[in-house]
């Protein structure tokens, strides 16, 4: 589908914010899922990119893509202006589940540009009742993207690695992870830090999903190139996943 | 509208246009995007006698123009196959063609017995060609004799149209497709991919968790067109060409160069319609060009 683009504003050096819409009304969405995209004029870009829908806005038909610039595809991207189109198949994927025992208080970890998915989920659990509390981990204070949109659906917890925004370290080590309990751990970020909250929730008992990043060729099935390892044995990333509960999972935690 | 018709072994295709094994699920992922219905078939994920996991993550590089696949082909075997899956697309109006893979010819004999018995599976694609095993699979491909025997095996227990998919991992793809032929094939498929590798510099490691992969995409197109040429030249059954088409003019290249019929494969992955696109561009060039048929053009290449 060829969606247009609204806005796109620069959030720091290396992030952006695409708002795209269409004449059409958009198909529903859910947090969790992904868009793999078409990137025009970049010519060692050949496979369409895979990036999280960050916001989905029922009344005003938008669609939000937050995108870090990590090479030459996600950085064409980024000079994409005012009603330029761009190709995008989606919804793709799987999206988060909501608890399923009482409690309201749940947590949702980014890293990095792992927040993008977390927005649109943090939205979507307000809606239905429950209270998000984010917790954003990046390197500097700079790299903490969307605090206040976050700050309308929930409480918002920061880390610096550098210290120069919230407390100073790595997003497992924030206090609130000793003083609160959460009836429901979700995160995206790079593995380690996936890794280090799953062992988390492991050892607390608090169930807990992950939204993975594994490197795809088509989005939707097919190649069978994205797959993870799972107890189920080999399964599609794209498919039926980006989000998976951490007990589906083989790793060391 | 010109005549798109053409023929494979005992098979009457709609239009010369199918979709290349591996690189289009079982059809069903694509009913999304347009009607299945309407290419001239459809070759079905790499199926095996018995169920495999494949090779282990990461299984994909891009590449310059083109992607390194270890795929290692994973699929629940024929049994599941014939059981869960043959049942959902029996129906739809095109040829449902699927890839034969194995790692000794009793497993490929006893896949093909079990495919010869769903009615609406019109051919097989026999893959003798695959590079992500570690076993069989290429091995077959890139030895004349080798391939013959394992022809010669599967042609005594299937009587439907049975098409040969070569490796172009060989010195020459034409004595393998003259193999084939001498055994019975009704056709031969080619190219399977190009073996390859990618390296992270900064990890000074392979990407691929197999080291080396198969190469698929428009960078391989010219080695393709090549192989396709040199094959059509030396064997009398209908050659169907495959290697980087991206649209209907590269399709056509395959067309002049001898191509009865063609697949497209890793183009799927970014335009989910380019096989449908890729009809309609041909039916238009044939019509611009005062072409009545398609075969017309096959093998039409001026020197
Ligand atoms: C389901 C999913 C959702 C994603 N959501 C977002 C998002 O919301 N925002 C965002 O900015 N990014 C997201 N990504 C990551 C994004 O797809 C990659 O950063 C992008 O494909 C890089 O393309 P490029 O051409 O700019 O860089 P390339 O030149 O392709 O790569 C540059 C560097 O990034 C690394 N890289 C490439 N692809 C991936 C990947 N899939 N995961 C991790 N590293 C990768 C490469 O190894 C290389 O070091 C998501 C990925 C997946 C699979
Ligand atoms: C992800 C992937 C999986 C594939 N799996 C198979 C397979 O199971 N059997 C087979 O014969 N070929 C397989 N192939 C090869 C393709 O069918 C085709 O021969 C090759 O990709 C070249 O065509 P293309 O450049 O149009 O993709 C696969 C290719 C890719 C990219
Ligand atoms: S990316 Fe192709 S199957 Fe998941």
């Amino acid at each position: 589908m060829d969606l247009s683009v609204t806005e796109n504003s620069s959030l720091n050096e290396n992030c952006f914010l695409l708002k795209l819409t269409s004449d059409q009304k958009l198909p529903d969405m859910l947090p969790g899922q992904f868009a793999e995209i078409k990137v025009e004029g970049s010519p060692p870009t050949f496979l369409r990119r895979p990036i999280s829908i960050n916001n989905y806005c029922t009344e005003t038909n938008e669609l939000w893509l937050l995108v870090q610039k990590a090479g030459d595809g996600t950085r064409t991207m980024g000079n994409l202006k005012k009603s330029d189109t761009l190709n995008l198949i989606f919804p793709l994927g799987n999206s988060f589940s909501f608890p399923e025992n009482n409690s309201k208080s749940v947590l949702l970890v980014g890293g990095g540009i792992g927040t993008a998915p977390m927005l649109f989920w943090g939205k979507y659990l307000k809606e239905k009742g429950y209270s998000p509390n984010f917790l954003l981990g990046a390197r500097s204070a700079s790299d903490l993207l969307q605090l206040d949109d976050l700050n309308q659906y929930g409480t918002v917890y920061t880390t610096t690695e550098d210290g120069s925004y919230g407390e100073k370290g790595l997003v497992t080590q924030h206090s609130i992870l000793q003083d609160k309990n959460f009836g429901f751990i979700y995160a995206c970020g790079p593995k380690p830090m996936m890794v280090a909250v799953a062992r988390y929730a492991k050892t607390r008992s608090v169930p807990c999903e992950v939204s993975l990043e594994n490197t795809m060729a088509c989005g939707f099935g097919v190649c069978l190139c994205c797959v993870e390892n799972t107890v189920n044995g080999h399964i599609c990333v794209c498919t039926e996943g980006p989000v998976f509960n951490i007990n589906e999972l083989l790793w060391q935690i | 509208m010109a005549d798109l018709r053409v023929k494979i072994g005992q098979l009457d295709l709609k239009n010369p246009v199918m979709t290349a094994s591996g690189t289009f699920g079982y059809g069903e992922e694509f009913s999304d995007f347009f009607d299945i219905s309407r290419l001239g078939g459809y070759i079905v994920k790499g199926t095996t006698l018995a169920p495999r996991q494949g090779n282990a993550y990461p299984r994909m590089a891009e590449t310059p123009a083109g992607m390194l696949n270890a795929v290692g082909l994973q699929n629940k075997g024929v049994h599941y196959f014939a059981d869960e899956i043959y049942p959902r697309l029996k129906d739809i109006d095109s040829h449902l063609i699927v890839n034969v893979s194995g790692s000794a010819i009793e497993d490929y004999v006893a896949c093909t017995e079990k495919i010869a018995e769903l009615e609406k599976v019109t051919a097989i694609e026999l893959n003798i060609s695959c590079p992500n095993v570690k076993q069989g699979g290429m091995a077959f491909g890139t030895c004349a004799s080798s391939a013959g025997d394992i022809v010669r095996a599967v042609r005594k227990v299937y009587p439907k149209t049975l098409i040969v998919k070569l490796s172009p991992n060989v010195t020459d793809i034409t004595e393998i497709a003259r193999a084939a032929e001498a055994e019975g094939a009704d056709s031969v498929s080619l190219i399977n991919t190009l073996l390859g590798m990618a390296i992270d510099a900064d990890k000074r490691r392979p990407v691929l968790s197999t080291v080396t992969g198969g190469l698929s995409g428009p960078c391989v197109k010219p080695v393709a067109l090549r192989m396709v040429w040199q094959t059509a030249r030396a064997v009398k059954i209908p050659v169907i060409g495959l290697g980087g088409i991206m649209n209907w003019k590269d399709a056509v290249e395959f067309l002049l160069a001898g191509a009865t019929a063609i697949q497209i494969g890793t183009a799927n992955f970014i335009d989910p319609e380019v096989t449908i696109k890729t009809i309609d561009g041909i039916n238009e060039y044939l019509n611009k060009n005062g072409y009545s048929s398609v075969s017309k053009i096959i093998g039409a290449l001026e020197i």
